[in-house]
């Protein structure tokens, strides 16, 4: 059907009709933010956000300086690598466990959707009421069961919010992580097993020797992807650490927003730099995981 | 046999426990959502209503807060959905169907974007919107979200138009259709499941967004439910139940959106890898 006379070029102009609706999108909402982003970051801006110049590369400079920054990158640190490890190995478990079947199976994937379909923001403010140190369930359940013997203000004490965010963190990872998970072992063929249980290979013997380098791939997409999440996540540390002044629980995303738009500090300029830093991070963090899939044309 | 019966059985116990798990939060945002404001604050705090008060959410649908909130998130995720399907459908059509020149490179694009969430951008996203003047206008929270679900649609509506026998829309084309019309009479008919989780997934993406609303929509007429619900409960007022009725409200149709999706959510979000 295809004319032999129709030129090349002729083919890629209808190309770039059929693709134009998509590219300006990506165009006007990905690619040009992230140009004014850049451009941002070079600039200086009035309280009101009026542009008042290039100031070269002296907000990153200011960036290196920020007696927060060394907090803030150390908080992001371990607000990730926990999340993602923790995550990573409840998942495994989870995915395993989900991999049998049983009556009832369906009733507990429906559970794990409930977390993953309702709003970060919801789920961080039904965090807060349920941390809350007067009136939260958390305290009392746990003193109940003899775990503490007085309350914790877990949201307010310095030695337990990180710890807190992080167990939301973890907990609204869990079930993308171990969908995946789970969508890896079922791609796994049942014959591996039993292969493996003619040789009288023990169940953990099994698992380690033929179920993880095979659910390889799957745990790699898992960690990346997750990776790239909880490098974005706002919500969260936004809300549950809402009461605490200062910088000192916050991560880069919470610290860029804050710099950008609350209202005593307004510094889009360098808010924008270390904008800047968390595209670069994330660009990192996804030609790590393209290599990890081995992303081709053909496979797409 | 007993044995096996026995061994299923500890599986379901444990199964209903790890629900419970993944649930109880949720449970606990439904006992709050049902508590008159007097029992909000008793010490030490009980877990269930004394009197259940079903009314306060009557009272949320009745709060015209809520209402504004309600049509305005309706309003954004309707319209970039429509946006999402109206872009990717052609996008993943043609590159389902040709290879051409910059084929690679477009989807190479697309996954990129999809590892970016609007958060990391928000301060570029303020900027452009800043001066194109559209700071607090539907159309700057809907061309956001809609940009950002494109890449999970062109990924999962890829899947299903490739998987259409060529034959058929060849046969179609002998009858005298058009590409496009083959394309809306016979590949969109057959890739229903696709186009569904497509819809659904740009719709709970736009549904559930906070921060590019937090930051563009600072009138209070324009806040979609995210943002506007987080008002309940500030430094001054604290109506913990409203806020969680209308979460309540907020969060059903969604959930069970999703639920109606779940089969195709993971091949979507982990395009490119999995087969």
């Amino acid at each position: 059907m295809r004319g032999p006379r129709r030129t090349r070029r002729a083919t890629e102009f209808r190309a770039f009709l059929w693709l134009g609706p998509s590219l300006a999108l990506i165009g006007g909402v990905v690619l040009y933010p992230a140009f004014q982003l850049v451009r941002a970051s070079l600039s200086q801006y009035s309280v009101t956000g009026l542009y008042q110049g290039s100031v070269g590369l002296r907000n990153y400079a200011r960036l290196f300086r920020q007696e927060a920054l060394p907090t803030v990158v150390a908080n992001t640190v371990v607000w990730v690598g926990v999340i993602v490890a923790v995550t990573m190995l409840i998942s495994m478990g989870l995915a395993q466990f989900l991999d049998k079947s049983f009556p009832g199976r369906r009733l507990v994937r429906w559970a794990l959707i409930v977390p993953w379909a309702t709003s970060l923001i919801i789920t961080s403010k039904l965090f807060v009421w349920i941390y809350d140190y007067y009136f939260g369930v958390l305290n009392p359940v746990l003193q109940r069961l003899r775990v503490l013997d007085h309350p914790v203000d877990w949201l307010g004490d310095d030695a337990t919010v990180m710890g807190a965010m992080i167990t939301v963190g973890v907990f609204v990872s869990l079930p993308f992580t171990t969908y995946v998970l789970l969508a890896g072992l079922q791609a796994i063929p049942g014959d591996v097993y039993e292969a493996a249980r003619v040789d009288g290979a023990s169940a953990w013997r099994t698992y380690r020797s033929v179920t993880v380098p095979l659910l390889r791939p799957a745990l790699l997409v898992a960690a990346v992807l997750n990776i790239v999440y909880v490098v974005n996540s706002f919500p969260i540390v936004w809300t549950l650490n809402d009461r605490n002044p200062g910088f000192g629980h916050d991560t880069m995303i919470t610290y860029m927003y804050k710099i950008a738009f609350k209202s005593s500090l307004r510094d889009v300029g360098l808010a924008a730099a270390l904008g800047v830093v968390n595209v670069l991070l994330i660009l990192v963090a996804v030609l790590v995981y393209l290599r990890t899939v081995r992303w081709r044309e053909q496979e797409a | 046999m007993a044995r096996r019966a026995l061994q299923r059985a500890r599986l379901t116990c444990a199964g209903l426990l790890l629900a419970l798990v993944f649930l109880a939060p949720y449970l606990v945002m439904l006992f709050t959502a049902a508590k008159p404001d007097a029992e909000l604050r008793t010490s030490p705090p009980r877990l269930t209503p004394l009197h259940w008060q079903w009314s306060n959410f009557v009272d949320v649908l009745g709060d015209p807060g809520f209402q504004t909130w309600l049509r305005v998130s309706l309003v954004v995720a309707a319209a970039s959905t429509a946006l999402v399907i109206l872009a990717a459908v052609p996008a993943a059509y043609y590159t389902a169907r040709h290879r051409f020149r910059g084929r690679t490179a477009f989807l190479f694009l697309m996954l990129v974007t999809q590892m970016f969430s609007p958060t990391t951008l928000v301060v570029g996203l303020h900027r452009e919107f800043f001066e194109l003047d559209l700071i607090n206008t539907y159309a700057a929270l809907v061309v956001t979200n809609a940009a950002f679900s494109l890449a999970f649609a062109i990924w999962i509506l890829r899947a299903f138009f490739a998987s259409i026998p060529r034959e058929i829309e060849e046969a179609a084309a002998v009858d005298g259709c058009g590409r496009l019309r083959v394309l809306l009479r016979i590949v969109l008919p057959l890739s229903l499941p696709g186009v569904v989780t497509a819809v659904i997934f740009a719709f709970i993406a736009a549904w559930n967004e906070y921060v590019v609303a937090l930051t563009l929509m600072t009138d209070p007429d324009k806040k979609p439910l995210t943002v506007g619900i987080t008002s309940y409960v500030t430094a001054y007022v604290q109506h913990w139940n409203s806020l969680f009725a209308a979460s309540i409200i907020a969060i059903v149709p969604v959930v069970v959106l999703f639920a109606l999706i779940e089969r195709h959510l993971v091949g979507g979000l982990t395009a490119g890898s999995v087969k």
